[in-house]
C-alpha cells in the first residue's frame, strides 16, 4: 500500500498544501481515497481530467497534478459531459457537493445520469453550504439548525444516492469518511465502471454544520457517522439509520459508446 | 513507525478515533497552528494504516521499520 | 468524406439557420451542444443531421446553461465548438459566457434574436439583444459580436466567428435575428475557406504557465493546452494568476488579468471590426445599421442617391467591439447620422457617444418584428 508521503509526492501540487480546508473537514479524506483508488488502478494522470463546480468539495481538483476544470456553480456535470463527449478517451472525475450537485445543479445531475455518460462523480454530502458559511442545503436533515434555518429546517431533504438510483445510474455507492477503505474500493469500482458512477460520501463540516448544531467535539462528530449509518445488508433491521454500501451495480450502454456506434452507421 | 507532519496536521484527531489499537492518543502537544498533535504509541501499532487513509491532510505516515 | 461533398452543390437556396450550420462545418466545428428554441432550432437540427456524418459530436443538453457548459468543456479537449439559441436561452447563458471569457475558452454562440423581453415574440425578428450581448454577464469584459444581414453573411460570418474565437481565445457571438435565420436566399459555398486554429503550447512544460501570454509572439493571448496533454492546466473562473491558480484577494492580479482580457480585444479593433461602408466620400449624411435592418437601410440610401442626396451607408458586420474612433471620424464629415435598428435604440447610444454632438443623430426604430421600410428611413433623411 502506498504511503501518504508517496501519495502526496506523486499526485499533489506541493505549492497548494496544506489545503485551505478546515480542521475536521472530510474533503481531504475523500481526496486521499480517490488518489489511492487511482494509484491502485495505475491510471495515467495525464489522461485524466478532474472537474468540479463551486463549493468546498469543488476545491479538491486544485490539489491534484492533473488537468482540472473548476466550473460555475452547479454546472460541473454539464462541463464534464462536454469534456467526455469531446474526447471519450479521457477519464473524467467530478467532485461535487450536496448544494452544487442537488441544489443548483439538480437538473444537470439527473440528465447526466439519464444519458449515462461515462463520468465518475464523487458527491461529498456535508448537509450544508459550507463555503458561504452554513446555509440550509437540499440534504440538510429536518430540524437541523443552519444560518437560513435558525429555528430548525422544515424542508424534506434529498437522498442523493436514491436520487441517482431512480434516475438510472448504473453504479451507485454511499460511504462515509469514517469508512475510508470501503470508500476507496467504491471509487475504484466507480472508476472502472464504463457508465455514470455515483459515489456519495457523507462527510462532516464541523465549522458550518456541526458547530451550529451544538456538536463541537471532533470525536462526537466522527462517531455520528459510525453510529448513524448501517451497511445495506442490515438496513432493514435499522430503519432509522442511513444505509451505506454498494447500492447499485449494473451494466448499461454508455453515451459516448452509443454515439460512436451511431457515427459508424451514418458516417459517409 | 508512525510519523506525523506538524506542518500539515490540523489536529482533528480522526486518526485517533479510527485507530483500532489505541496506538494514537489525543495529547497536550501543540503545533504552530495551535492544535494538538496526536501522541504515538509505536508498540500498540498493528500497521493497519487506517490512520493514513482517514487523515484529511496527508499528515500521517506509517512505515515498517 | 470531404465536407464540401457532404454540403452538396456550390450554389444552394437555403435558410439562414442552415447557412450557419454550413459555415460552422466549413470552419472546422466538430462539436455542437444545444437546446431547442425558436427561431434557432433549425441550427440544432442541421447539426444533429450533419455532424455524425463527418465524425463530429452532437449532444442535446437539458437547457442552455448546460449547452454552453458542454461546449466550453469540449473546447478544452481541442474541439471547435458551437451552440445556438435565442433570447430566453441567451439570458440563461450569461453566467457561463462570463466563464468562457474569464478562462479564455474559444467557442461560438449563435443568438437568433426574437422579440423580448421574456418569451416575447418567438417567431418574429428583433435586434433587442445587442446590449445584452455586450454587457449581459457580470463584471468588466470585452467581447466580439458579429451581425449578418443576409443568408450568405450568415455562412461567411459563422466562419469568421470561429476564426476570431480561435485567434483571440474568446467566445464570439453571432447575433443574427429571426428574419435572417428563417429567410431563404441563394448562397455560394466559398471554394477556399481561410481557417484559423488556436495556437497550441509547444514549450518545455516545466516552464509552462497556462495563462501567461506571449511565449511565442508578443500578444496578450496565451497559448492553449488541450486536456489530455502532458501539461497540467487548472481552468477556473476565479481570478487566477499566470499559473492558473486562484488568487482572489490581490487587487493587482485581478486588475492585470481583467486589463489583459479586455486589451486583447481593444488593441485589435482594426483586425476585428469589419464594416460594409459605401458612398462615404463627400457624404452629407450617413445611415448606420446592421443585421436585417441594414437591408432597407441600403435600399433607402440607393433611393436617396437617385434623388441626388449624398447619403452614405455603413453596415456594422462587427457590432462589438464598437469602432468609436471610426464613427467619430465620420461624424466630423457629415451633418446627420441615422441609426436604423429593430429595438428602442441600442447602438444608437454608442453612435451618439462617438459623435459627441458634432452632428445630428437620429433613430429609426421598429418593433414587433416589423422590419423597417426604406420609406421609414427616407422620411428621417428629409
Amino acid at each position: 500500500m502506498i504511503s501518504n508521503k508517496e501519495l502526496h509526492d506523486k499526485y499533489i501540487k506541493k505549492a497548494m498544501m496544506p489545503s485551505i480546508l478546515c480542521a475536521g473537514c472530510g474533503n481531504g479524506t475523500v481526496l486521499n481515497a480517490t488518489l489511492r483508488a487511482i494509484d491502485v488502478l495505475d491510471m495515467d494522470l495525464d489522461n485524466m481530467v478532474f472537474v468540479s463546480g463551486i463549493g468546498c468539495s469543488s476545491r479538491l481538483n486544485a490539489y491534484i497534478n492533473a488537468d482540472a476544470l473548476h466550473a460555475t456553480h452547479g454546472r460541473a456535470l454539464a462541463f464534464a459531459t462536454g469534456i467526455k463527449a469531446g474526447n471519450p478517451k479521457l477519464d473524467v472525475v467530478v467532485f461535487t457537493g450536496d448544494g452544487d450537485c442537488a441544489g443548483i445543479g439538480g437538473n444537470h445531475f439527473i440528465h447526466a445520469i439519464r444519458r449515462n455518460i461515462g463520468l465518475t462523480v464523487i458527491a461529498i454530502n456535508n448537509y450544508t453550504y459550507g463555503m458561504t458559511g452554513g446555509q440550509m442545503s437540499p440534504t440538510t436533515p429536518q430540524k437541523s439548525i443552519s444560518t437560513t434555518s435558525p429555528y430548525g429546517a422544515i424542508d424534506h431533504p434529498f437522498d442523493l444516492a436514491e436520487l441517482a438510483k431512480a434516475a438510472g445510474a448504473p453504479y451507485v455507492a454511499r460511504w462515509t469518511i469514517a469508512h475510508p477503505l470501503q470508500l476507496q474500493r467504491a471509487i475504484k469500482k466507480g472508476l472502472k465502471n464504463n457508465g455514470f458512477s455515483f459515489i456519495e460520501v457523507l462527510s462532516p463540516c464541523p465549522t458550518s454544520f456541526w458547530r451550529r448544531n451544538k456538536v463541537r467535539n471532533f470525536e462526537t462528530i466522527y462517531n455520528w457517522y459510525k453510529e448513524n449509518t448501517v451497511t445495506i445488508k442490515k438496513a432493514k433491521e435499522h430503519p432509522d439509520k442511513i444505509p451505506i454500501g454498494e447500492l447499485k451495480n449494473i451494466d448499461k450502454d454508455e453515451w459516448t459508446d452509443l454515439w460512436k456506434s451511431l457515427v459508424s452507421e451514418v458516417r459517409i | 513507525m508512525i510519523r506525523i507532519s506538524e506542518e500539515y496536521c490540523k489536529g482533528c484527531g480522526y486518526c485517533v478515533f479510527a485507530c483500532p489499537t489505541d496506538a494514537l492518543k489525543i495529547s497536550n502537544k501543540i503545533n504552530f497552528r495551535g492544535v494538538s498533535i496526536p501522541l504515538i504509541d509505536e508498540k500498540a501499532c498493528k500497521m493497519c494504516r487506517l490512520c493514513e487513509m482517514i487523515c484529511p491532510d496527508f499528515a500521517i505516515v506509517v512505515e515498517e521499520e | 468524406m470531404d465536407i464540401n461533398t457532404i454540403l452538396g452543390p456550390r450554389e444552394q437556396f437555403i435558410q439562414g439557420d442552415t447557412a450557419c450550420v454550413y459555415g460552422a462545418l466549413l470552419a472546422g466545428c466538430s462539436f455542437f451542444a444545444g437546446y431547442p428554441i425558436t427561431p434557432a432550432t433549425e441550427i440544432s437540427e442541421g447539426m444533429s443531421r450533419l455532424l455524425p456524418k463527418i465524425g463530429g459530436t452532437y449532444i442535446q443538453m437539458e437547457d442552455e446553461i448546460a449547452s454552453l457548459g458542454a461546449i466550453i468543456g469540449a473546447s478544452w479537449t481541442g474541439k471547435k465548438t458551437m451552440t445556438a439559441t435565442s433570447g430566453p436561452g441567451f439570458s440563461l447563458m450569461q453566467e457561463n459566457l462570463g466563464y468562457a471569457l474569464m478562462t479564455e475558452t474559444p467557442c461560438v454562440i449563435v443568438n437568433v434574436q426574437r422579440g423580448g423581453p421574456s418569451t416575447g415574440q418567438p417567431t418574429r425578428a428583433s435586434q433587442g439583444d445587442v446590449m445584452q450581448a455586450r454587457y449581459g454577464s457580470h463584471g468588466d469584459y470585452e467581447i466580439i459580436v458579429l451581425s449578418p444581414s443576409s443568408v450568405q453573411e450568415m455562412l461567411d460570418l459563422t466562419i469568421r466567428a470561429f476564426n476570431l474565437s480561435e485567434k483571440y481565445r474568446v467566445p464570439v457571438i453571432l447575433l443574427a435575428d429571426e428574419s435572417i435565420g428563417h429567410m431563404r436566399e441563394k448562397i455560394t459555398i466559398p471554394e477556399h475557406t481561410l481557417i484559423i486554429n488556436r495556437t497550441l503550447v509547444d514549450i518545455d512544460y516545466t516552464e509552462y504557465k497556462p495563462f501567461r501570454a506571449g511565449y511565442l509572439h508578443a500578444t496578450k493571448i496565451p497559448e492553449f493546452d488541450t486536456f489530455g496533454s502532458k501539461y497540467n492546466t487548472y481552468v477556473t473562473g476565479l481570478t487566477h494568476n499566470k499559473d492558473g491558480f486562484p488568487v482572489t484577494g490581490d487587487w493587482k492580479v485581478h486588475s492585470d488579468l481583467i486589463k489583459r482580457l479586455s486589451r486583447k480585444i481593444t488593441d485589435n479593433i482594426d483586425d476585428i471590426c469589419e464594416m460594409d461602408c459605401r458612398f462615404l466620400n463627400y457624404a452629407e449624411s450617413v445611415i448606420i445599421s446592421y443585421g436585417i435592418s441594414a437591408r432597407p437601410a441600403l435600399s433607402a440610401v440607393e433611393m436617396a442617391r437617385t434623388m441626388e442626396k449624398n447619403v452614405a451607408y455603413i453596415n456594422l458586420k462587427t457590432i462589438w467591439p464598437f469602432n468609436y474612433e471610426f464613427i467619430s471620424e465620420v461624424s466630423k464629415q457629415v451633418d446627420k447620422i441615422v441609426v436604423v435598428e429593430m429595438n428602442m435604440g441600442q447602438i444608437y447610444h454608442c453612435v451618439k457617444e462617438a459623435v459627441e454632438g458634432r452632428c445630428d443623430v437620429e433613430l429609426v426604430s421598429s418593433l414587433g418584428g416589423r422590419v423597417p421600410t426604406p420609406k421609414d428611413i427616407l422620411e428621417v433623411l428629409k
